[in-house]
């Protein structure tokens, strides 16, 4: 395992900085904040949904229409056993809302100062040496259930992914408008 | 108008585009999609080598996660564990200019609920993060790389993680929090 350890220069190069940018960006959000990630599943604060539903509506747009123009290699669409990403969903929301922070928002809090994200990291590495334990009794009785490979939705249902990108992002401004009236309107809450 | 590096908080809106953004960048670039947990398993799986390496290298889901394709194991300080590793030093600038930094064991909600114990809130935040990584292994990725990523490439797996983490984050912060549970505010 220690044999080669370390990729190329390049590859860790690029990564940090990535990771640099990633790590500023969430730290200016608010959202390697304890507080504002669980008060999200609170219904009281809706920087995390905001955060990421732009996120995700701003990627989409230039990841596909990298995609149409050549300029992209392909997707790194992740495998759809849906049993694992729905029974592993469902573990994850207990553990974020437990621990207040997701795992890479972890990492970043940690760097702002948050020494209970320190802990959970901790708390992290032994999840992932309990689930390598668990991994040959999941591997075999939860990871062939509904696996339907490395799908999309615009892949399964044989239309363009605008289809989906355009109403998506219609969708998100509606919330976000409706979103930010109601919190420009009603005093925040004490 | 204030340098936004000094500014505590930037629009979500901001924030967002601008994490869409370097999704592009990874994507071009670097043929790769922002994710963080998977370097769980390599830091993991590396300090457990220090101590019963055999086993950690038996090991199916290690050799799934870490394995070469031709035998031995791809280098576990990769291109993940250098960008997971940057982010606190991204977030520890971010703060230092914004001057939002500050050393926080409990944070505020959690004290306002279940008291200014460091030893409660380390052992739940412990025992979080347990079940944390152990759910995003099992559903293939976390909030970046299911969340972000593969929400932003439409793929089915990650709207179903997205789906399912929002279902028992909500039961469990309400469970935890109550409906109406007295909060005090904080400044953040």
């Amino acid at each position: 395992m220690f044999s080669n350890f370390f990729a190329d220069p390049t590859t860790l190069l690029l990564g940090a900085i990535t990771g640099l940018v990633f790590g500023f960006l969430l730290q200016k959000g608010g959202v390697t904040r304890y507080n504002v990630i669980v008060r999200q599943f609170l219904f009281r604060d809706f920087t995390v949904l905001k955060t990421m539903l732009t996120a995700i509506i701003v990627g989409a747009i230039g990841i596909y229409a990298m995609l149409a123009l050549g300029m992209i290699e392909g997707l790194h669409v992740k495998t759809a056993a849906l049993m694992m990403n729905l029974l592993g969903g469902a573990i994850f929301g207990v553990g974020m809302v437990l621990l207040g922070y997701c795992p890479g928002t972890a990492v970043a809090a940690a760097g702002q100062g948050s020494r209970d994200a320190l802990v959970g990291i901790a708390g992290g590495l032994v999840g992932a040496l309990a689930y390598a334990e668990a991994y040959p009794w999941i591997s075999k009785n939860i990871e062939p259930v509904a696996n339907f490979g490395k799908i999309t939705f615009p892949g399964i249902s044989h239309v363009s992914p605008w289809l989906f990108i355009v109403p998506l992002a219609l969708i998100a401004s509606a919330l976000f408008y409706w979103l930010e009236r109601r919190e420009h309107t009603v005093p925040r809450a004490a | 108008m204030a340098n936004p590096i000094r500014l505590p908080r930037w629009s979500p809106y901001v924030v967002g585009a601008g994490i869409g953004i370097l999704s592009w960048a990874t994507f071009y670039f670097m043929n790769k999609a922002l994710g963080t947990s998977t370097s769980f398993v390599g830091a993991s799986g590396a300090l457990l080598c220090t101590v019963a390496c055999d086993h950690v290298e038996q090991n199916a889901y290690m050799v799934k996660t870490l394995g070469a394709k031709g035998g031995g194991f791809k280098p576990v300080f990769d291109w993940q564990m250098a960008l997971v590793l940057m982010m606190a030093i991204g977030a520890f600038i971010s703060a230092w200019f914004g001057r939002t930094f500050r050393v926080e064991r409990v944070p505020t909600l959690w004290q306002s609920r279940f008291g200014p114990s460091v030893a409660k809130r380390y052992a739940a935040a412990f025992v979080g993060g347990v079940i944390l990584i152990f759910g995003a292994r099992m559903a293939d990725g976390c909030t970046s790389g299911h969340g972000i990523s593969g929400g932003l490439q439409l793929a089915v797996s990650s709207w179903t993680f997205f789906a399912a983490m929002f279902a028992t984050g909500i039961i469990t912060a309400f469970a935890l929090y109550g409906r109406g549970s007295k909060e005090v505010t904080d400044v953040q």
